[in-house]
């Protein structure tokens, strides 16, 4: 059993052998993950020791304070949350081999191809086809709301290979080359001016079998991992008071005296309620995950965190008065990574519309906490036993 | 940061209280007794104060308590307020001790209070919030003289701690005083004008602290209460939803009331975190103000939505005497107002986090 002090030993081990002074960066990166320091709850061989998750805190905690340089884990927030625990659960040995550690060190960014114009809410509906041809499997159709495909190496796929089944039989989990020359990555613009997603459109992409992960037809299971990953992810951080929105809110009404009204004033004291309860909330979630006992919490923290940030931006806008009609850049850019509080109310206002339907909208998002949470009866669904190709579209 | 969760300690404590209440505290029974002239059940206080030890949680073992914290009397409170049980555990138990608690004399009414065998009322108008202005009555030689109205359990308390104008807080006991029921929105915590024509007054210490801390630990105390109310609210429209069939199907299963009581929910997850807060930082003393105000200026909303929710969720039924779900639209629209409304509360906040009003 791998305990606390066992990881501070392999830790201190590991500075020692490889100085973060005079490492380069990737080849401290990779030393740690080949010592089982890069996520411990992994097994041995693929970055972890078989530890328990919850003491990364420990390994983490003495690298920073050596000034070891990490994997910037919001560049590769997709390739860490949601493709790894995809592929360690349903790779092949050989995929695992491949794939894990230059997703881990960022050597390989990754991005997710599941969206699609014609499949949000309902992401089953996904009509991107893939054929079998020898080998290979020859995919065609297009994909939305991408963020880092520009950027990506990879993508985690899921792609129709069954039309003539209902529509959560038919579909395939693959792993996907973005340099194949069949794809192609266009920006897409969002209300903020920028464009942090891109459009993908796939045209005769030749995947080989061996890039296939889990069974033919069993792409819906595959992908709920993924999903859930996606979940998981959202309830783990711990905020300090005033630490997301309703900071930058706060400092300018201390800082703008002249700005304040009373109408305003009532309504940011609600808001900066609403904003400490939640934290609250995700700090009792985070302990009933220390202490191994998951509740259903998690289902509403999402969309608990949209509302306070959309209506908190939208508050701060109008408090800006004359300066909540300015906006400060509509430059067409495409960021690395995205900061919800790093600009003016103004993209925090438009950016945080984003937040109620990316990940899940909100109402389908209620749906989930009324029928898993709350036993109540599921929607009346007509498309269960029709296949897909016969499916209203 | 303050510890959320439920101990095993407190889980087993709930499911004791919460087994009492279910074989003593019916609808039937707490509707009948608040028709009669004596709404509050003197057994049931008995069996929890004096058999189960609850009365005495917050009194430290020395002092003939049971040397607990305030994060028990929540879960007591969580279970009280999902029965709205007619005793007065919040006013006696936890406000008038604590106003005791903060005295240099009165050991002995202590002790009485924490044994439950004494009821203990602190004589302040129940919307009170803690640091505003109460009445006050006229010492005079050692008899008190006045009048003071909204006091929450009066009726059925055995001592009376009677803050008057030279500062002190005297303790004066029921057969001095006039106690006069007042017709009360909500039936289960009546009200009571209580009238001192000479009374005479034991002087226990220093009004405004003793009033003070005793306020501030009903107002964070009474989030659990909440909290306990608006999960009966949910919990019942839910089963209620599930069964009751309209148009061919359960009305449960139509989307516009599925996302009603999803967000109810939410809510009541937030009031969960919020009222442990509160109880959790009354223990240790961490941030307590903050903690409390964040929880009544958040509770209050909760509750009587969940409560209202509830009513119009039943549709008819709800709406009748003998449906029990008026019982808590009742008390969680008093509660709203015990100990300072959540505007009150907004506005003490302002102060403490320095988001100062225009």
């Amino acid at each position: 059993m791998t305990d606390a002090a066992e990881l501070r030993r392999r830790t201190q081990e590991l500075l020692a052998a490889h100085p973060p002074a005079t490492t380069g960066r990737l080849d401290f990166l990779r030393a740690r993950f080949d010592a089982g320091l890069a996520w411990v709850h992994y097994p041995e061989g693929l970055g972890g020791l078989g530890a328990p998750r919850s003491l990364q805190a420990v390994v983490d905690a003495g690298l920073e304070a050596a000034g070891a340089p990490d994997n910037e884990p919001r560049r590769i927030g997709i390739g860490l949350g949601m493709a790894a625990p995809t592929i360690l659960k349903y790779g092949t040995e050989e995929q695992k081999q491949r794939f894990l550690r230059p997703l881990w060190t960022g050597e390989e960014v990754w991005c997710q191809l599941f969206s699609e114009p014609g499949a949000g809410s309902d992401l089953a509906a996904l009509g991107t086809r893939a054929v079998r041809e020898g080998d290979d499997w020859v995919v065609n159709g297009q994909k939305v709301w991408t963020s880092s495909a520009h950027l990506a190496r990879w993508a985690i796929l899921i792609a129709r290979t069954d039309p003539d089944v209902p529509k959560h039989a038919g579909i395939t989990y693959f792993l996907c080359d973005m340099t194949d020359p069949g794809v192609e990555v266009r920006p897409l613009r969002q209300i903020t001016g920028e464009a942090e997603f891109n459009e993908v459109f796939l045209t005769g992409v030749r995947i080989p079998d061996s890039r296939r992960l889990g069974e033919v037809g069993d792409g819906w299971r595959v992908a709920q991992t993924t999903l859930n990953n996606e979940r998981v992810a959202i309830g783990g951080m711990r905020l300090p008071r005033e630490g997301g929105m309703i900071g930058p809110i706060a400092k300018t009404w201390r800082e703008r005296p002249e700005l304040r009204t009373h109408d305003l004033h009532q309504r940011l004291l609600k808001l900066w309620v609403d904003a400490e309860v939640s934290r609250f909330t995700a700090e009792r979630l985070r302990q009933q995950l220390v202490a191994g006992q998951p509740g259903p919490e998690g289902a509403g923290m999402k969309l608990a965190f949209a509302r306070l940030n959309q209506e908190i931006s939208g508050l701060e806008v109008e408090l800006r008065g004359e300066e909540g009609l300015l906006y400060d850049d509509w430059t067409m850019r495409r960021p690395e990574q995205v900061n919800f509080t790093g600009r003016d109310a103004g993209y925090r206002y438009l950016r945080s519309k984003g937040n109620s339907i990316e990940g899940g909208t909100s109402e389908v998002l209620l749906n989930i906490v009324a029928e898993r949470v709350l036993g109540l009866p599921a929607e009346p669904r007509t498309d269960k036993d029709v296949a897909w190709k016969d499916l209203a579209r | 940061m303050s510890d959320l969760l439920y101990s095993e300690e407190e889980e087993a404590l709930r499911a004791a209280v919460r087994d009492l209440l279910t074989d003593h505290c019916d609808t039937t029974s707490v509707l009948a007794r608040a028709e009669s002239d004596a709404p509050h059940d003197p057994a049931l206080w008995k069996t929890l104060a004096d058999g189960m030890g609850l009365a005495g949680l917050l009194v430290p073992e020395d002092r003939g308590g049971q040397g607990a914290t305030h994060r028990e009397a929540a879960v007591v409170l969580e279970e009280l307020g999902r029965a709205v049980a007619p005793v007065p555990y919040l006013t006696s138990a936890v406000v008038a001790t604590e106003a005791l608690l903060a005295c240099a004399d009165g050991g002995d009414l202590l002790e009485g209070l924490a044994s439950g065998r004494v009821i203990g009322a602190l004589a302040v108008g129940l919307h009170t919030a803690p640091g505003a202005a109460y009445a006050t009555v006229r010492a005079d030689g050692g008899t008190l003289h006045g009048e003071l109205t909204g006091i929450a359990d009066a009726a059925v308390a055995d001592v009376l701690l009677v803050p008057a104008d030279d500062g002190g807080l005297y303790a004066v006991t029921a057969d001095a005083v006039t106690v006069t029921p007042q017709t009360s929105l909500d039936l289960t915590r009546p009200l009571a004008r209580v009238t001192l024509d000479a009374a005479p007054g034991r002087r226990v210490g220093d009004a405004e602290p003793a009033v003070r801390r005793a306020l501030r630990a009903g107002a964070g105390l009474l989030a659990s209460e909440q909290l306990g109310l608006a999960d009966w609210a949910l919990t019942e429209t839910v089963r209620y939803l599930k069964d009751r069939k309209q148009f061919n199907r359960p009305v449960g299963g139509f989307q516009a009331l599925k996302h009603r009581l999803a967000q109810l929910w939410l809510e009541i997850v937030n009031l969960r975190a919020a009222a442990r807060a509160a109880a959790d930082a009354l223990a240790t003393g961490e941030d307590t103000d903050v903690s409390v105000t964040v929880a009544q200026a958040y509770a209050a909303p909760v509750a009587v939505r969940a409560a209202e929710e509830a009513l119009q969720l039943h549709g008819g039924i709800g709406m009748t005497w003998e449906h029990p779900v008026h019982l808590r639209l009742k008390r969680a629209k008093a509660d709203s107002i015990a100990y300072g409304t959540a505007g009150a509360h907004r506005e003490a906040l302002a102060e403490l986090v320095d988001l100062r009003a225009p």
